[in-house]
């Protein structure tokens, strides 16, 4: 029991740092960047290129990934979305689906579809054994130690981030009403930029991290849980960063009960369908915030 | 003769098919109060806001302090000393009011920004009472405060004005335009839209009457006020 919940709350705060891309994106361009998965999947790939084929030592292959992916993510962003600024968000969902199917293309043209075996990344740190000697002992490993730290480390910078610095703010300003940050001297589209440069450096630290906990590392790696963190996000409550973090690691709780205890192929269904009740009883989300106008 | 701050000449915009702004021409000397008022649809706040850089003109030109603003972005149109608190005030309502005002100094140096956070709480002691609550949670005149507190947070040489007294209480609109005159007193040059036209001429330099995209009329305050086509179309007779 225990030891689900503790795999539980290992994935779910994969599934958290991956919901604060796809929150802190939606929040502040208010759109839905279908491609975020994927950025994960080229940060597992830029992770793996560069310490197993170049043999660099780990930190400088997280570094070198999480750099990839900030560029990968400005570049996106460049020529996929900022055209459409002013475009219907249909228009733009449909981009970012494209701009996905052409990243996991690419991934496959470039590293084929067989799948490459990721060596862990995060075993710096010893695995702490509770109960021991009792003949029930649990192993909680290095991987999912760090796992957990890195999510609430992640989840306290960006809220101070948000918060306290002066392009935190802008961001801020910027979600709320575009046309008055202008006004104010904000460079939107900078700071959109920015936006995404944060949200995919964060994807690069989920693809180490999610490649370590579970090594096999394809070209549709990224989908699922990208999938699955959306629905974290939301379940959430979009645009909170917060929200991400309690809806990521409830769903991963969640899909390893479900996996445990009712049918593994049927988890994934047990966790849309816990979006769908939570959704229908608070639209926004647990932590989504209701937006008071005023006239 | 005092210097010409805001020339605009000749100035068409199209929202799409319609032309909204049909060649019109105005100018504000330092010093000023301008205003421009009409009715519903006239034009002017999409005079105002092409003007500060949120919509492309389709032609004509637009200089302050002499220097052209065709194709400079809004944001940076800001730093050059002109503010624009837009209509229906768009403070942001999920931000402090303090952060509502710092964002105001965007542009400026961080070290000069407490400086005039306090200057605008001297001006407006309401917000300093609420300085930690969310602009959200604001009465609609406290709001109003807000803008026009954010605007001058980024110490403009011109701050435009759209429609600061819409929505508001006849006792808070006095209120806003007593500030506005002390605002000028002060020596901010003020270019002022407004709804309240008998208001707008009575503290007004000289007026702009827009009709449907063109310039009808124009005169000093006093003269409007007292011209007949005007009283009949906006003062009520």
């Amino acid at each position: 029991m225990l030891n689900y919940l503790i795999s539980g709350i290992s994935l779910g705060s994969v599934y958290a740092i991956i919901a604060l891309g796809y929150t802190m994106v939606y929040g502040i361009a208010k759109m839905l960047n279908f491609a975020h998965g994927d950025v994960i999947m080229v940060g597992g790939y830029a992770a793996f290129c560069a310490g197993t084929y170049l043999g660099w030592p780990v930190p400088l292959a997280i570094l070198f990934s999480m750099m990839i992916c900030t560029i990968l993510g400005i570049v996106i962003e460049k020529l996929a979305y900022k055209p459409l600024r002013s475009a219907t968000s249909l228009a733009v969902l449909i981009t970012a689906i494209g701009v996905s199917y052409f990243l996991q293309n690419i991934a496959l043209l470039i590293w084929t579809s067989n799948p490459k075996a990721f060596p862990n990344m995060v075993n710096f740190i010893p695995s702490i054994v509770l109960n021991k000697g009792t003949g029930s002992e649990i192993t909680i490993s290095s991987t999912t130690i760090v796992t957990i730290i890195a999510s609430i480390l992640i989840m306290v910078a960006l809220t101070l981030f948000t918060g306290k610095t002066k392009i935190g703010k802008a961001m801020r300003a910027v979600s709320e009403d575009k046309g008055a940050a202008q006004l104010m001297g904000i460079n939107v589209n900078a700071t959109i930029s920015v936006t995404f440069a944060i949200g995919s450096g964060l994807a690069a630290i989920a693809g180490v991290l999610l490649c370590s906990a579970y090594p096999t590392l394809m070209p549709t790696t990224g989908s699922m849980p990208g999938i699955k963190a959306f629905t974290a996000a939301v379940l959430g409550g979009i645009g909170s960063i917060p929200g991400a973090m309690l809806g990521g690691i409830l769903l991963g709780i969640l899909e390893k009960f479900a996996q445990a205890y009712i049918s593994t192929q049927l988890s994934d269904a047990v966790v849309f369908a816990a979006l769908i009740v939570v959704l229908l009883v608070k639209p926004t989300g647990l932590l989504g915030k209701k937006v008071m106008e005023k006239v | 003769m005092a210097e010409t701050l805001l020339k605009v000449s000749d100035l068409n915009v199209y929202y799409g098919s319609i032309h909204a702004i049909k060649g019109i021409s105005f100018e504000v000397k330092e010093g000023e109060i301008v205003t421009l008022i009409g009715a519903n649809g006239a034009g002017k706040s999409t005079s105002l806001n092409t003007v500060a850089g949120l919509l492309k003109p389709g032609s004509g030109q637009i200089e302050f302090c002499g220097k052209s603003l065709i194709g400079v972005p809004a944001h940076k149109i800001v730093k050059q000393g002109m503010a624009l608190c837009p209509e229906g005030r768009r403070v942001f309502l999920q931000l402090s009011v303090k952060e509502n005002l710092e964002m105001g100094a965007y542009s400026r140096p961080d070290s000069e920004v407490n400086d005039s956070i306090n200057m605008v709480y001297d001006l407006f002691p309401r917000l300093k009472e609420r300085y930690k609550q969310v602009a959200g949670t604001l009465s609609g005149g406290e709001q109003q405060m807000l803008a026009m507190g954010r605007a001058l947070m980024s110490k403009p040489r011109l701050m435009m004005l759209d429609e600061p007294s819409m929505g508001l209480a006849p006792i808070l609109v006095d209120q806003i335009f007593d500030i506005i005159k002390n605002l000028h007193a002060a020596g901010t040059t003020i270019l002022l839209v407004e709804q309240n036209a008998r208001k707008a001429l009575a503290i007004a330099d000289r007026a702009y009457v827009l009709e449907t995209g063109r310039i009808v009329n124009t005169g000093t305050g006093s003269d409007l006020l007292h011209d007949d086509s005007v009283r009949k179309a906006y003062l009520g007779g």
